[in-house]
């Protein structure tokens, strides 16, 4: 589903993604760790097509199609969702009146038309219903005065909404309490499926618990210095990242 | 709540326009420049009683003795008083015109704001094929109106009907001495609406002064007068979404609105005069004084969408006399390209337990510049007043300015005063997010503005509000830089 060729991207001329080769495909679950600043976040970005990001060298592809020139909105319509590490406010645009707009510029994408006021509130009950997300909370501002752990539940829940292909989950787990973490990881499990695949990026064993990987990517200064099974999660736990950083640069 | 936000809107957009009715109003063109000959014939051609003419004489004799401001945060090229025609007439319709000559960016326009091919035709001057009921639709209202005795006509027709109301009221709340503009609307105002709600009565319906459509050439310099008279309702619409393109350059309104004890007017506008081109060339002065009484217990909410106008001038103002009396003023502000907009409002406690609450929105594009400027005064004699101002500026862009200017005064210790204000931009991050949603940058940006603007849309008649949310999406169209 998606194949990353030897990416290079960087921002103000400075390198920050030095030749990532990755390859994702449908009904896989990924991991990406790696130490704070090694480009995780902006592996995502630069799927995602955050224009703020040059790719200078290599490719991304989205079933064949080299995205270089798709704007990041298309590529959401392709399918492509990013759960946010920080997820941005937007005050006056309640929840609801978000995910309308998202899901409807979606279906205009694809020739369809509005979706039914009936199905969509079908939709959200649904949804909210599986992620014990208070129907209150969806007539508030989009993430504006939300606590960490309700941004990252919220990202979930507009993942659900828009059953994406590939959705990318980045730092999901962190703000989100116990009981938390297991209803929103459900809420990643249901959406798995053998056509769909997720990248998720964490610091934390913990998540992997839930979300069980099929491979564990470390990224160390903008490469990808060791890839396993979901066992290297638990080495990493052990052990840290010198071990990696050290083998990386020998 | 009944309705899914979704649920309402389409139900809104099939909806057929239904405002109460509008006042006709009639006109013809006089030669330019203005001297008293000028005054005494337009009083003439409208019939007018003597004290009538008088009064407007009075008012020239005013205003030849004023300078024109200076102190608004805005410049341009001062009108040439003598080179205005101070009477025009609406355009007939062209009978060899067609829609097809006309430009098609603003028949885009129309497209966008969901006015009907008649509707767009008589913005045009096109001849419209079949004729609108709005004659027996507005005779059936006039009826459902006079049953409960109000009076809801033009201001021409109230000063030959109602003289004594019109005698009393005109004037008393925006003195012909007030401002420069304000001395030049009372020698030469054109026409306008005139409204009168008898004592307890709820106005049954919105009275709006256009049917969503301008007659052309009316606008210049208005004169609306509504008198809420004891425990009176009424709410009222000013203006129309549709881009209006007016020859007259300078427009040089006065509303004045009277709430007598216990009564409550509402009055709102949506007002989007041709802002001028994309290089800033052309477009209207739009110079409004706008001002409330608000007697013993009485209400005034004053809300404004304003989009339009290459100028505009505008502080919509509540004078609290009476005790227990509330003053409101919700506005949003949008200025693109070169618009220039000095808005605001003056709040003045004179009475007793008097609150007074304003929120302001201004939002900049392009190299456009947004003003506010808002006096809130507390006399000695008003004890316990009140006042919560909230400004909230957002910019698009690197080149656009927005100002606060906040006056207060008091005069009387027992005040209590707060003030707010907030600038922020529309982020990068905020767009990139709205996009990953797949959500485009135009549609993103429509978004966060419409977020932004909303306390000030929820005071919107819900009709209006639909539309006015629309004008704004439009409006901020192309700004994206
Ligand atoms: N817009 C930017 N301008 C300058 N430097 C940037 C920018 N965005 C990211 N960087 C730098 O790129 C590097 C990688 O950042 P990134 O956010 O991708 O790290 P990360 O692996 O997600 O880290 P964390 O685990 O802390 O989330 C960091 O050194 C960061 O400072
Ligand atoms: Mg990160």
């Amino acid at each position: 589903m998606l194949q990353i060729k030897n990416l290079h991207a960087s921002v103000e001329d400075k390198e920050i993604l030095r030749g990532i080769n990755l390859e994702v495909k449908a009904g896989e679950v990924h991991a990406i760790m790696g130490p704070n600043g090694s480009g995780k976040s902006t592996l995502s970005s630069v799927i995602a097509g955050k224009e703020e990001f040059e790719v200078t060298e290599g490719q991304v592809i989205l079933d064949g199609e080299d995205l270089e020139d798709i704007s990041p909105e298309e590529r959401a319509h392709k399918g492509i969702f990013l759960s946010f590490q920080y997820p941005v406010e937007i005050p006056g645009v309640s929840v609801t009146n978000f995910m309308k707009t998202a899901i409807n510029e979606g279906r205009k994408a694809k020739g369809l038309e509005d979706m039914p006021a009936k199905d969509m509130l079908k939709l959200i009950r649904e949804k909210s219903e599986m992620l014990e997300i208070d129907r209150k909370f969806l007539s508030r501002s989009l993430n504006e005065g939300f606590s960490g752990g309700e941004k990252k539940r919220n990202e979930i829940f507009q993942m659900a909404m828009l059953e994406p292909k590939l959705a990318i989950l980045d730092e999901t787990d962190s703000g989100l309490d116990i009981d938390a973490l297991r209803i929103v990881s459900n809420g990643v499990n249901k959406l798995r499926s053998k056509d769909n695949a997720v990248i998720v990026i964490t610091h934390y064993q913990r998540l992997l618990e839930y979300i069980v990987p099929d491979f564990v990517h470390v990224l160390h200064n903008g490469k990808i210095v060791k890839s396993g099974g979901k066992e290297l999660a638990l080495e990493l736990e052990e052990k840290g990242y010198d071990w990696l950083k050290n083998e990386a640069t020998v | 709540m009944a309705y899914t936000e979704e649920e309402l809107k389409k139900e809104l957009e099939t909806k057929e326009y239904e405002y109460g009715f509008y006042t006709d109003i009639e006109s013809e063109t006089f030669p330019v420049g203005l001297s008293e000959e000028i005054v005494i014939a337009i009083s003439k051609k409208k019939e007018e009683p003597e004290w009538m003419t008088l009064w407007r004489l009075e008012a020239f004799k005013i205003w030849k003795e004023m300078e024109e401001p200076e102190w608004a945060n805005v410049h341009y090229v001062k009108p040439d008083f003598q080179a205005i025609s101070y009477y025009s007439a609406p355009k007939k319709a062209d009978p060899n015109k067609t829609l097809d000559d006309v430009d098609p960016e603003l028949l885009e326009m129309y497209k966008k704001l969901g006015i009907s091919v008649d509707e767009q035709k008589k913005l045009q001057n096109v001849a419209v094929d079949i004729v609108m009921d709005s004659v027996s639709v507005a005779t059936t209202f006039k009826k459902t109106l006079g049953e409960k005795g109000i009076i809801f006509c033009s201001i021409s027709e109230a000063i030959k009907e109602h003289p004594e109301l019109v005698k009393k009221y005109l004037g008393s709340v925006v003195p012909k001495t007030d401002n420069f503009y304000a001395a030049l609307n009372s020698a030469v105002f054109s026409d306008g609406s005139f409204c009168y709600i008898p004592k307890g009565v709820r106005c049954p319906m919105e009275l709006s002064t256009y049917f969503r459509i301008n007659q052309a050439g009316t606008g210049q310099f208005e004169r609306t007068l509504v008198i809420a008279d004891e425990g009176s309702y009424v709410s009222y619409l000013e203006g129309c979404t549709a881009p209006s393109r007016d020859e007259n350059q300078l427009h040089a309104a006065v509303v004045e609105l009277v709430s007598l004890d216990d009564a409550e007017i509402k009055y709102s506008t949506v007002q989007n005069w041709f802002p001028g081109n994309k290089e800033g060339k052309g477009g209207v002065y739009n110079f409004v004084t706008k001002r409330a009484l608000c007697e013993k217990n009485a209400k005034v909410s004053w809300t404004q969408v304003e989009t339009g106008s290459a100028v505009t001038w505008k502080y919509p103002s509540c004078i609290l006399k009476g005790d227990n009396s509330i003053g409101e003023f919700y506005s949003i502000a949008v200025t693109n390209n070169y618009q220039q907009a000095d808005t605001g409002t003056k709040m003045i406690h004179l009475g007793k337990n008097t609150r007074s609450t304003i929120i302001s929105k201004g939002i900049s594009a392009g190299k456009s510049h947004n003003s506010y400027r808002g006096l809130v005064q507390v006399s000695s004699r008003a004890e316990n007043a009140r006042n919560f101002s909230q400004c909230d500026s957002l910019l698009m862009g690197n080149e656009c300015g927005a100002h606060t200017f906040p006056y207060i005064e008091v005069k009387n210790k027992s005040a209590m005063i707060e003030h707010e204000a907030t600038t922020s931009k529309i982020g990068e991050d905020q767009i990139f997010y709205c996009n990953q949603r797949g959500i485009d940058t135009e549609k993103a940006i429509a978004l966060i503005v419409n977020g932004f603007s909303k306390e000030v849309l929820n005071k919107l008649p819900m009709e209006f509000a639909v539309e006015a949310q629309k004008l704004l999406e439009i409006s901020l169209e192309g700004s994206v830089g």
